[in-house]
């Protein structure tokens, strides 16, 4: 349960970025590779957050299918289980594209 | 209470649904404008504003990580992550591991664990210098170790006097593997009570590893596991991981983890790419 350690460091990149200005939407991006548990994660969102300037802003989790392209053939996959392999020919020898992002890609800040 | 939304299906969900661009009847920035998402609020003078940010949510961790290892390399030690969940034999494994390796490497430990000083107590007085790191003080009971905890129990280890530093993180297949600390190598202890699907399980454990030790070989005959289904499992989400059978208890195998210990060390000692000759 490391979420909480996660969304203390989100809080800090939020706040850097938002530089005093109000907070209304924070976007995240998590690969399918990355053990998150977005519900965890925005249940200790809230904990965190709670009676501080970012108290009810909204965590917007982007989650992010693991990808892999073969080396042989050359085709690309879509995991829906976390086996490396090429869904054309089968092959091991793979390279994921995708899957392991963790980042706070955006915010929604209140207008002027 | 915080809202909390979830998108499954990538980026195209904030895609606009309506044909024409930018032109609403509905009032910019109000919830059931889709522009408040991604479009172009230049013209308008107030109304939610969209800040590209696109920050690892574990830089701070990795700035951190770094740092310890530009300590690691000032003092030529060499640093194993050693993890597992709670009762694979980590310990029991270091005690063996410190009496085969007396008198041939300077050894230090970092002791991570949520509470106790029970493991570091094994481990002290078999010639290692031992760092305890209990999570619980002061670090809010963490399920596992990051860069500044182990930075901080850097400071019990004089780390120019050592050849090797073992870092036994907090018995865990989930979250010690998202966290770098700053070491060159990353071994887990699996036990082979734990069941041959784990790898499917814990993909990320067990894809952060380069070695996996199977500890409690000799139990072999008395469990149902099977080894070849346990090393397809790890193929599947990590075909270059190597695999070493051990009993810490027996002492079988511990020379061949021992091996790769000492590899590790001389890998540090002769930077790759370097022929030593």
């Amino acid at each position: 349960m490391h979420e909480l350690s996660l969304c203390r460091c989100i809080q800090g990149i939020v706040r850097a970025h938002a530089a005093g200005r109000a907070v209304v939407r924070v976007e995240l991006r998590v690969g399918h590779l990355r053990q998150v548990v977005p519900d965890t994660l925005a249940r200790c969102w809230e904990l965190l957050t709670e009676g501080t300037e970012l108290a009810g802003t909204v965590l917007d989790v982007d989650e992010v299918p693991a990808v892999v392209e073969c080396r042989s053939c050359g085709e690309r996959t879509v995991l829906d289980a976390p086996v490396l392999r090429c869904g054309t020919c089968g092959d091991r020898d793979v390279v994921l594209v995708a899957g392991e992002e963790l980042l706070v890609a955006a915010l929604e800040l209140e207008g002027s | 209470m915080g809202r909390f939304h979830r998108h499954t299906d990538g980026a195209d969900e904030h895609h606009h649904e309506h044909g024409h661009a930018h032109h609403h009847d509905r009032a910019p920035g109000s919830p059931s404008d889709p522009a408040r998402v991604i479009g172009d609020h230049s013209g308008y003078g107030s109304g939610p504003v969209r800040v590209e940010v696109l920050e690892q949510i574990l830089a701070e961790n990795d700035r951190v990580a770094a740092a310890n290892r530009g300590d690691f390399d000032a003092a030529g030690v060499a640093v194993v992550n050693l993890m597992s969940s709670p009762g694979a034999g980590k310990t029991t494994l270091l005690e063996r591991t410190l009496e085969r390796l007396a008198g041939r490497l300077r050894i230090g430990i970092v002791e991570g664990d949520i509470e106790t000083s029970l493991d570091a107590d094994r481990l002290a007085g078999r010639g290692a210098a031992v760092s305890l790191l209990n999570t619980s003080r002061g670090f809010g009971g963490e399920c596992h170790l990051d860069a500044t905890m182990v930075r901080a129990a850097l400071g019990g280890l004089t780390l120019d006097g050592l050849d090797l530093v073992v870092i036994e993180n907090v018995g865990n297949l989930v979250c010690p593997a998202e966290f770098a600390v700053g070491e060159d190598a990353r071994a887990m202890v699996f036990s082979l009570t734990e069941g041959e699907d784990k790898p499917a399980k814990y993909p990320v454990m067990f894809r952060s590893v380069e070695l996996v030790v199977l500890n409690k070989m000799d139990l072999l005959a008395h469990l149902d596991v099977d080894l070849d289904r346990f090393r397809a499992r790890l193929a599947d989400v990590n075909p270059a991981a190597r695999t070493i059978e051990v009993s810490a208890r027996t002492g079988e195998g511990v020379d061949a983890w021992c091996d790769w210990l000492l590899e590790v060390v001389r890998r540090r000692q002769v930077p790759a790419g370097v022929d030593p000759g």
